[in-house]
């Protein structure tokens, strides 16, 4: 019997208990056969050493009969229930591929995050040589005209102008550009901080 | 054995074998099956309760790609330890009586 056999089979006899008693005790058995498993028996092998499935389920029943006898299940959502139960068994078995797409995806967005830092970073750092460069040609360009390279000395102090245009205009750009990358983080941190207050209150 | 008396030898059982450092599942029945053969089913109702009686906390951490569940005893659980303990030398006094009244030597 394969683990997916084993937990449907285990579903389908514990089909009347209440829906997060079944996850459970699913989740607790899953656990039991992948530890053997990883210590080096087979699939087959590990879920007969779990136990025979008819066996299991009558035992829990039996234990769950003598522990819940006040709590009556109502008929009503027993169809819901076991569309459920499939649900369930399917959450359980995918544990460790989406556990593993989860960190991929987070990975993924941190490392785009990073870039545009990067991308910033490397803006500023175009502002800051436009910034020098801008009073420095301008100092080299007055130099020049003083001792008579008149026509180096007016292109260099060109240059110089434009590069204080330039600079200008970069430092709004870069500005508007971390204003808006601060707020993205804080906006991301909230949305990661509310997912986690909803999950306390689920 | 008496169902009650059995049912109290294992709580302090599984409480011993996650007293020196938090355990999960498959390592508490590994553990115990030197002294003690359980199952599976026996051991979540006794985890279960244990953690009702709030003798131990449950947490998750990610093994190996999915999530595995560690058990952490509590103050209260060391008490019942230390409690059972104490308890013992009383029985063992029970023992020697019923022995004695059975006729039997050992």
């Amino acid at each position: 019997m394969t683990k997916i056999q084993f937990m449907l089979t285990l579903n389908e006899k514990l089909s009347d208990m209440p829906k997060n008693e079944i996850e459970e005790r699913l989740t607790f058995y899953s656990e039991m056969i992948e530890d053997r498993m990883e210590e080096g028996l087979t699939e087959e092998e590990a879920v007969a050493a779990v136990g025979d499935v008819d066996e299991i389920a009558r035992s829990i029943m039996a234990e769950s009969a003598v522990s819940s006898a006040e709590e009556e299940p109502q008929s009503k959502e027993k169809t819901v229930k076991r569309l459920k139960g499939w649900v369930i068994v399917l959450l359980i078995l995918g544990i460790p591929v989406w556990v593993s797409l989860i960190l991929a995806a987070f990975v993924v967005g941190l490392s785009i995050y990073i870039s545009a830092w990067a991308i910033l970073i490397s803006l500023w750092a175009c502002f800051g040589v436009l910034a020098v460069g801008s009073p420095y040609l301008l100092v080299l360009g007055i130099v020049q005209i003083i001792s008579s390279h008149t026509i180096t000395g007016i292109a260099l102090i060109g240059a110089s102008l434009a590069c204080a245009g330039i600079t200008v205009f970069a430092f709004y750009g870069c500005l508007a550009l971390s204003k808006q990358i601060i707020r993205l983080t804080v906006w991301s941190f909230k949305r990661i901080a509310r997912l986690f207050s909803k999950k306390e209150v689920a | 054995m008496d169902i009650q008396l059995k049912r109290g030898l294992l709580d302090v059982c599984v409480l011993a074998a996650i007293k020196n450092e938090d355990s999960y599942g498959y390592k508490i029945i590994k553990d115990m099956k030197p002294y003690i053969e359980l199952s599976e089913s026996t051991l979540y109702t006794i985890l279960k309760r244990l953690e009702n009686a709030e003798m131990l906390t449950v947490w998750t951490a990610e093994h190996g790609g999915r999530l595995r569940k560690y058990y952490r005893i509590t103050d209260i659980g060391r008490k019942r330890i230390e409690e059972f303990k104490s308890e013992w030398k009383e029985i063992v006094s029970i023992y020697n009586f019923v022995a004695k009244e059975d006729g039997s030597d050992d």
